[in-house]
């Protein structure tokens, strides 16, 4: 088995007295989507925060390519190559399709101090910028204002924004929230794609999509993963299914 | 330098502290529950100044004056509020501040056109006025004395107002979530046009009570007000502890730096340049005291949110 | 609606009439007043990166203003009274010298926008007005009791400095100057608002979340905005106190910080050339309903106070509807 590119170890954050994260572990190995999955309040936004930079866990640490990342800022962890997607998308509301995935490329670029020429003339940057709207189907769209797109399309985009970092990992958080059945299946097959890339630690609500995709899936509850397993072992967990599955289905 | 000079120096920066807290709470409270910046509440200072000065000079009765700034500045609040002010809790900072902005031009103008250019003069009251022998044999006007104890009443009085009656659970209620307070039945827009009455009393009550020691002007407020500022960056955004713990610090540091930095210079300098370095200094001596505490806590003191 | 490129270039046709025709009809004063407009204009492009750009809400921005004010007062007195400004480590004169004078009023705005910059950044909202005001402040008294350059009185400079090649006396050479300032600092504006920097300001202010998880820090783009528009705001300083052949700490009072804002508010916030219209607007009024009235502040305030309730965008929102999207 190869090494894992991203690890927890044993991740523990309070807010008070609540443990939003109760000693978490989970790992993400090369070419694999390994799903986080839990009710409402079981501490997956905590949990993406505290990888991502944002949130510092009381206890425990990140691991990131084998390197200890959890006193790093936010910054210093997108440029270590973890691409990160919102659950609420944060776009540039204003500003069009394309200068979204420009920004994403002048940050990989790690060259902002540039005060003179236009950046969309920037060719490095506009193809780069324009290969990742071309691939989740956005390159139709570049100059509209990216108020106007729908809310699937800003899934879109903020995927692309994260693809023009050429991350290493991805976290995203709940891509899928609020695509219909349509947009739902396109992502999931772009995903399906995207592993061999760069492994993807995926929380999602939408469980066709996660039994379509993960190689493996942890289930959270209260903080605390109660099972990590791949989708038939998890399936079949008594435990999950009382927890979780068997409130749903 | 004497024991008496430096307790009245002390006194004296209590007296200016205590009644920038009567500016702050209201401005803090303000902003806590709606989240309104307000650079008009220096012309309600103003209001309750000049309402007082105009009263005062009527009827000759320090009390009815301080009543009728109380009515004054509550009344000009509110009917800001209703008018203006209620269509700015959902647009940004930029739009509050130019539109209160542009009530100070309006206020101010207005001010002038009916009173004219010229300051007013509102005089301390017959049996509030001379001098008071304190403990320890200082001698210190008792009408500032007054104004420190109005002052501190006042605070204990809102801390009550906010911690012990309904009013100040739906205050404490609508810095947490306006929906809930909706949902709670309370009709949300009398709270706030009554909360923005009530800042606006503290600050008429602040401008005519200051007013009887400063001459009444227009354009009185704007310096308060940024003082006040000051007292709240200092404190941290809708504490009224802060606004208080504030108020006390800017105040003595203002009074005290002004008194004791040229002195401290003139230790070690020649005279003249001592005084010119020194108060060049004090001047600037709150707005160092603010860095500070940004650089140490960029909250305030007891400020929780951004 | 009108296309806004077609607006911009009316106006710059309009800042260049009006002059020659006031050089026709021998109306120096009017001269004056545009060259005063022009100033304002100037200070309200660099608010206007702050702002516009940046989203940071300066109050303070008559600071910058008022530095590069007495960077000009302050080397002109010292080259009229024939005493040098500093003797140690190194010998400073005074100097009549424009050019000199800029770069001293560039450089003095820049250390203390970078300053301020720094202490009012460690916040946002509601405390950033209130602290960039209150720098504001500090400036005003700390000018009031700086007797060595005139206290409350200010300075007064005898003979405007002077520019290689230009009789500055002359209005409408001073004018020209000042409008060539304008027009280059408008120039620098477009480009950068279209630049790499610009576009991650841009987003800084919209999201500043999404740009920390592309590897970029919004705090330190907005840090640099804050520091070219004192910048820019410091030189318009400058060019004011030569205006006048004065200087005061009133250059440094919140009323000035506050109308520097209006500008930009009347023309529209983040507009290239809504500082240009604003102050334009702003001088005309001062002219026309100041003759008219001594309280004509209220009628800006009315004015004001519609254009934020009813009329977002400000005049060149209203005339050109919304901004295009750059391509």
């Amino acid at each position: 088995m190869t090494d894992p590119i991203l690890k927890t170890h044993a991740l523990t954050r309070y807010f008070g007295a609540l443990k939003a994260s109760d000693a978490v572990s989970v790992d993400l190995r090369p070419g694999e989507i390994h799903a986080i999955i839990g009710p409402n309040g079981a501490g997956k936004t905590t949990l993406i925060a505290q990888i991502c930079g944002g949130i510092t866990p009381s206890s425990g640490r990140v691991e990131f390519m084998g390197r200890d990342i959890t006193g790093l800022t936010t910054r210093a962890r997108s440029r270590e190559g973890l691409g990160r997607t919102f659950q609420i998308s944060a776009l540039a509301m204003e500003d069009s399709v394309l200068q979204n995935a420009v920004l994403g490329a002048l940050g990989a670029s790690g060259r902002p101090w540039r005060f003179f020429g236009p950046a969309l003339k920037d060719s490095v940057l506009r193809d780069q910028a324009e290969d990742a709207l071309r691939r989740v189907g956005l390159h139709d769209h570049l100059h509209k204002r990216t108020a106007e797109l729908s809310h699937g399309q800003r899934r879109q985009l903020e995927v692309a924004v994260a693809l023009t970092l050429h991350p290493k990992a991805f976290v995203m958080d709940e891509p899928m929230a609020g695509l219909g059945s349509g947009g739902s299946k396109q992502l999931t097959s772009f995903l399906d794609g995207l592993r061999a890339e760069a492994p993807i630690l995926l929380v999602e609500h939408d469980m066709d999509a996660v039994f379509a995709l993960a190689d493996r899936i942890s289930v959270l509850v209260y903080g605390k993963v109660i099972a990590t397993g791949t989708v038939d072992e998890i399936r079949a967990n008594a435990e999950v299914q009382k927890a979780y599955l068997g409130e749903d289905t | 330098m004497t024991f008496i000079l430096l307790a009245e120096q002390v006194l004296n920066g209590l007296q200016f502290g205590i009644m920038l807290f009567l500016m702050a709470a209201g401005l803090t409270l303000i902003f806590g529950v709606m989240g309104l910046i307000n650079l008009a509440h220096g012309s309600l200072y103003m209001i309750g100044a000049f309402a007082a000065a105009a009263v005062a000079g009527a009827t000759g009765s320090f009390l009815l004056a301080l009543i009728a700034a109380l009515a004054a500045a509550a009344a000009a609040g509110a009917l800001v509020e209703i008018v203006v002010i209620r269509r700015l809790y959902d647009k940004d900072h930029l739009d509050q501040v130019l539109a209160t902005f542009a009530l100070i031009l309006i206020f101010s103008e207005g001010t002038r056109w009916v009173f004219g250019s010229f300051p007013l003069f509102l005089n301390i009251p017959e049996a509030l006025s001379g001098p008071i022998t304190l403990p320890g044999g200082i001698q210190y006007p008792l009408y500032r004395i007054t104004l420190i104890i109005v002052g501190l009443l006042v605070a204990v009085g809102l801390g009550l107002l906010i911690t012990r009656t309904r009013i100040g659970i739906q205050i404490r209620a609508g810095e947490n979530d306006r929906e809930m307070i909706a949902a709670l039945g309370i009709d949300i827009s009398r709270l706030y046009t009554l909360i923005f009455a009530l800042g606006a009393a503290l600050a008429g009550l602040a401008g005519a009570l200051v007013g009887a020691i400063q001459s009444v002007q227009v354009g009185m407020g704007e310096p308060v007000l940024i003082l006040a500022f000051v007292v709240i960056v200092i404190g941290g955004i809708g504490s009224i502890k802060g606004a208080l713990i504030g108020s006390l610090l800017v105040g003595l540091t203002d009074t005290l730096g002004g008194v004791f930095l040229p002195q401290l210079f003139k230790l070690v300098m020649e005279p003249s340049a001592a005084t010119n370095l020194g108060s060049s200094l004090a001047s600037m001596a709150i707005y160092i005291l603010m860095g500070a505490v940004l650089i140490w806590r960029p909250t305030g003191l007891f400020g929780a949110r951004a | 609606m009108i296309r806004e490129t077609h607006l911009n270039i009316g106006l710059v046709a309009l800042l260049m009439a009006i002059p020659v025709w006031a050089l026709i009809a021998d109306e120096p004063f009017i001269i004056t007043l545009m060259t005063r407009a022009v100033v304002f204009a100037l200070a309200a492009v660099g608010l206007n990166i702050a702002l516009g750009l940046g989203g940071l809400v300066s109050l303070g921005h008559a600071v910058f203003f008022g530095i590069g004010g007495y960077a000009m007062g302050i080397l002109a007195h010292h080259a009229q009274t024939y005493t040098p400004l500093a003797e140690w480590p190194l010998l400073i004169e005074g100097t009549k010298s424009m050019p000199v004078i800029w770069l001293a009023a560039i450089i003095a705005s820049t250390l203390a926008a970078v300053v301020i910059g720094i202490l009012s950044l460690r916040t946002a909202g509601v405390y950033f007005i209130m602290i960039t005001l209150a720098f504001g402040q500090m400036f005003f008294f700390f000018a009031i009791s700086w007797s060595a350059y005139g206290g409350e009185d200010g300075l007064s400079i005898y003979v405007r400095n002077g520019f290689p090649g230009l009789n500055t006396l002359v209005p409408v050479h001073y004018f020209g100057l000042c409008l060539v300032i304008l027009l280059a600092a408008l120039f620098l504006n477009a480009r950068l608002a279209k630049s790499p920097f610009g576009l991650a300001l841009n987003a800084a202010r919209q999201t500043p979340a999404r740009v920390e998880t592309v590897g970029l820090d919004p705090t330190r783009l907005k840090l640099v905005a804050f520091v070219i528009s004192g910048a820019i705001t410091g030189l318009a300083g400058a060019l004011f106190a030569d205006l006048n052949r004065f200087v005061s700490p009133t250059m440094f009072s919140w009323q000035l910080s506050g109308e520097i804002m209006i500008f930009v508010i009347i023309g529209g916030v983040g507009r290239l050339f809504g500082p240009v219209v604003g102050a334009l607007v702003f001088v005309a009024l001062e002219h026309l309903l100041g003759g008219l009235s001594d309280y004509w502040h209220i009628y800006l305030g009315i004015l004001l106070l519609l254009i934020v309730l009813f009329g977002r965008g400000g005049l060149i929102g209203i005339l050109c509807g919304r901004e295009r999207v750059h391509d």
